[in-house]
């Protein structure tokens, strides 16, 4: 298979019209690291994008970065901590969920929306890309958006390009918008509380102005697995800020739930990384494994409905439930992964994505949520806008798209 | 005066069968075609465009609206969606040959969740009602617009607004969940939901600030926050508005993200003051309002902070909010600004550029050169934190040329806005105020992009044209693969 490694933007341009007067289909790789996420690409040749790396420029007073898409996301977070920001999204590390391969980076973060736990207070990876260039299905460079925190002048083409999983356009540069690192950090862990109890607590904190920046529950198997391996179930809530605010804050939602055990600062940050990474807290090497969105409050309920059908499921919740790691039982699940049980139980009111499985099922499974009709068509019509000979990632998200 | 789609005769022609038509869709009051009634509706508060539509109509429900906008697009007409008609960028400026469609009867709040924390309302119900409306429970809607008291949360979508909170809260596309719209061709669509994300692509993303050009928007679902517990206000004076500027980047230098941070210039304090008496440091050549909120032990831990950062800074004063009441006379004057600014002049334009903040010294000197150039004076009120400048510009449109003259002068602000690293427009959208300016800012395949989207959901050119593109877009050539080299796609397509 050709491959390759472009080093700008001209030279990107010139692949992807030489692809189209060819009619041969590219696949988009940064790190490669995402590559077992989504259905299975199957393209005539390979466009790697790691030689387009680098920060290009980084205004900490401005809360401004922009870099290309194929760097790593290490150095961006190093170059970040050295002035004291970060990535107010905290992109997840899913290496070991994913498989180990490759090296995560900021392009492949974008192209997949992911963002860690503080995204229920924050907002996803879409909410912080302010502009971007890049190259489109012509072979034309283009730009979108802008350098600056605030703006409005035309349409708003960088949150469609985050998430869309390199359907639509190769992007060359991305400016994103950065925050100050908070000041310190605590997680409140509660221990023993029952699925229904914990639901409870989370719903009933996060609707506190304790501001609690991430909120999950590990049912008793996932917290035996963590590595403060815990006998029984943990709920854990996130304060962050100035010290004084999240000592007053920390103690004032202990008077509310009760005090259970503090685990303050790298403590606090261990236990979150961990959370983000997933695949420790599921059963050891879990074949199947769904990330479902519900909307928060049903997250219980979906579970349950899915244990009754798949009673080998097993799950643990972040995002105050907003997010839910569900592990099936191949046999039981069978052929589709398990996808009708649980998106039925979702019953349209929320997504659910297929992010282990082995290829043969990714490529036959929707992995993504299907979407109606009328909204299908559109997305399609979308896709023709930005690629209409249908060269980028083919097949990867959904047919059509 | 910009120049706006040549309306079409044919439609025109046909007006009272499209009228009778529109009737038996939107029965009763429904339908607005008297010549005084549907001047009501000649403009939004850009006042210096106007023109009355063809006919106004004001559905009750999504099945009208699916009705009416099959109709006009089986029918070639134009549609215009306002809300309250509150944009300063002219975005639901009327079309002589269109139907102007106003959602101000979708006035209601559908549903509030408070485990979820969101509330489901229709386009028409304004931005202030939804805080209202969660008040009880402890929440509030964070975007705050300083029309809040009559913007509709479907305009707010259509714009992306933003407000003095915005940049620790986000604009209204951070804070929007779930929004249900019409295509042109009548299809009802959703996007979102009361979860996180999407396994989709992010069209609600585009929906948000899409200025009525892709769809109408019929509800829309927002994430509502829990109040702060407490908030203090600090007002400092500065000799110099470089001191000012220069504050404000190391405040956020420092790690900290205020609740608001806003400047206002000399001539706005001046006007502030003598118009609601907050006690604004007359001698001053800029104000900072800086807001913290949170819980008490952070609000005081961080006003101490910033009050250090504005002594290192040569604030010639400074002082803390001691009471709720004190706070909010501290912003009055700010809140205030506009009308205030008002009675200096008959008239003023409200420019809306962003630049990167280090920036903002040396661009109210470049506008200081602009005001002798130009012989007129600028009142400069802004929200400093995210860098986002509204220059008002003082005119008289009774004296012959002004105003043209005041349009030239804010296209120049415009101009060094985007010559310094900045955007045209950080919330009142471009509307038909700086559509020809769209040029500035993106050359000729970056428009191209952007009218692509536009034909993926209208390709029939039918919904709010005229607005953002400097020229109309032509879908059917727009798709073809013509470009070769990266050469212009369209140098001889017309321009208005
Ligand atoms: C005094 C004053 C202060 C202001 N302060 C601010 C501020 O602080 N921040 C800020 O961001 N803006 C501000 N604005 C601008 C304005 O209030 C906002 O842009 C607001 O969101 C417009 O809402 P509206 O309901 O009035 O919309 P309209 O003016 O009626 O329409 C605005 C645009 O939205 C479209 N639209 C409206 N409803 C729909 C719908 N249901 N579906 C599809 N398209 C629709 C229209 O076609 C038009 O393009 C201010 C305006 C004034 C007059």
């Amino acid at each position: 298979m050709t491959l390759h490694r472009p080093h700008d933007a001209r030279e990107i341009a010139e692949i992807v019209r030489h692809a189209g007067a060819e009619n041969h289909t590219l696949e988009i790789v940064a790190g490669g690291s995402k590559r077992a996420f989504g259905r299975p690409v199957r393209a005539a040749q390979q466009l790697n994008l790691s030689k387009l790396a680098g920060l290009v420029s980084y205004e900490p007073r401005e809360l401004v970065l922009t870099a290309r898409p194929g760097a790593p996301l290490a150095d961006i977070d190093e170059a970040l901590r050295a002035e004291g920001q970060m990535l107010a999204f905290e992109p997840p590390q899913w290496l070991n969920l994913l498989g180990g391969a490759g090296t995560p980076t900021l392009g492949g973060v974008l192209a997949c929306n992911l963002s860690g736990p503080r995204r229920l207070r924050a907002g996803a990876a879409r909410d912080f890309i302010l502009g971007f260039s890049a190259v489109n299905g012509r072979g034309e460079m283009f730009k979108a958006g802008g350098k600056v925190v605030k703006n409005v002048t035309g349409f708003d083409l960088s949150k469609l390009m985050v998430g869309s999983f390199g359907a639509l356009a190769i992007l060359t540069e991305v400016t994103l918008k950065v925050a100050p690192r908070p000041e310190t950090q605590c997680t409140l862990l509660l221990p023993g509380l029952s699925d229904a109890k914990a639901f409870d607590v989370m719903a009933r904190a996060l609707n506190t102005p304790h501001e609690i920046s991430a909120a999950a529950h590990l049912p008793e198997l996932s917290a035996r697995r963590a590595h403060l391996a815990a006998e029984g179930p943990l709920t854990a809530l996130r304060l962050e800020g100035p010290a004084p605010s999240v000592a007053y804050r920390a103690a004032e939602t202990e008077k509310l739930f009760g005090g259970g055990v503090r685990l303050e600062a790298e403590a606090s940050a261990l236990f979150w990384r961990e959370v983000a990474e997933v695949r420790a807290l599921l059963p050891d090497g879990a074949p199947l494994v769904w990330r479902a969105c519900p909307t928060p409050s049903r997250a219980a309920a979906i579970v349950a409905a899915v244990r009754e059908k798949l009673p080998g499921a097993e799950a643990f919740y972040e995002w105050g439930g907003g997010l839910v790691w569900l592990s099936l039982d191949p046999a039981e699940a069978g052929p589709d992964c398990g996808a009708a049980v649980v998106r039925g139980a979702l019953d349209g009111q929320g997504h659910a994505t297929l992010v282990v499985a082995p290829e043969t099922a990714r490529a036959s499974v929707e992995v993504f949520q299907p979407v109606e009709p009328a909204l299908a068509a559109l997305e399609a019509r979308v896709k023709a806008g930005f690629d209409p000979l249908g060269l980028f990632n083919p097949g990867r998200m959904r047919e059509g798209v | 005066m910009l120049a706006m789609p040549e309306p079409d005769r044919a439609v025109l022609a046909r007006r009272a069968e499209i009228i009778a038509a529109l009737r038996k869709i939107a029965p009763g009051e429904g339908v607005i075609d008297g010549e005084r009634e549907r001047r009501a509706y000649e403009c939004d508060a850009l006042t210096a465009y106007r023109q009355t539509p063809m006919v106004v109509v004001l559905p009750e429900t999504t099945a009208q609206v699916v009705e009416i906008l099959r109709y006009c697009k089986a029918n070639a007409i134009r549609v215009v969606p306002r809300g309250a008609g509150t944009s300063l960028s002219g975005g639901a400026l009327p079309l002589a040959d269109g139907v102007l469609l106003g959602m101000s009867k979708f006035n209601r709040i559908v549903e509030i969740d408070v485990a979820d924390r969101c509330v489901v309302a229709q386009p028409g119900v304004t931005n202030l009602a939804i805080s209202h409306a969660v008040q009880g429970h402890g929440l509030y809607y964070a975007p705050d617009p300083s029309s809040q008291i009559a913007c509709s949360i479907g305009g707010n979508v259509a714009e992306n607004s933003g407000g003095v909170h915005c940049l620790k809260y986000g604009l209204t596309t951070n804070n929007v969940i779930e929004v249900e719209f019409v295509t042109i061709d009548g299809e009802v669509i959703r996007l979102g939901g009361k979860h996180f994300d999407s396994g989709a692509l992010d069209l609600l993303g585009v929906l948000v600030g899409s200025e009525g050009l892709l769809g109408v928007v019929t509800a829309v679902t927002v994430r509502v926050l829990p109040t702060p517990p407490g908030a203090r206000a600090l007002l400092i004076g500065f000799p110099s508005v470089r001191g000012a500027a220069d504050c404000v980047a190391a405040v956020i230098g420092s790690g900290i993200i205020p609740g608001g941070m806003e400047i206002m210039d000399k001539l706005a304090i001046e006007a502030a003051e003598a118009f609601v008496h907050a006690g604004y440091p007359l001698g001053a050549e800029a104000l900072l309002i800086v807001e913290l909120d949170g819980c008490a032990a952070e609000v005081d831990h961080l006003v101490a902070r910033v009050e250090k950062i504005a002594a290192d800074h040569g604030a010639a004063s400074c002082r803390a909010s001691q009471s709720e009441q004190e706070r909010l006379l501290f912003w009055a004057g700010r809140k205030a600004a506009f009308p205030a600014v008002g009675r200096l002049s008959p008239d003023y334009l409200c420019m809306d550029g962003t630049i990167p903040r280090k920036e903002i010294g040396a661009v109210l000197l470049r506008m200081k050169q602009l005001e002798a150039k130009y012989g007129l004076r600028v009142a400069n009120v802004f929200h400093a934190g995210d860098g986002n400048l509204h220059p008002l510009i003082l005119y008289d449109a009774n004296k012959p040329g002004e105003l043209e003259r005041a349009e030239r002068f804010g296209d120049d602000i415009l101009r060094l806005c985007v010559e310094v690293g900045g955007v045209l427009t950080g919330e009142h959208g471009v509307g038909v105020e700086k559509r020809d300016l769209m040029d500035v800012m993106f050359d000729e395949i970056d428009l191209a992009q952007q009218q692509r989207l536009k034909c993926a959901f209208d390709e029939a050119n039918l919904l709010n044209p005229g607005k953002v593109f400097p020229r109309l877009c032509r879908c059917a050539e727009l798709g073809r693969m013509h470009v070769r080299g990266g050469a212009l796609p369209h140098p001889d397509l017309p321009r208005f």
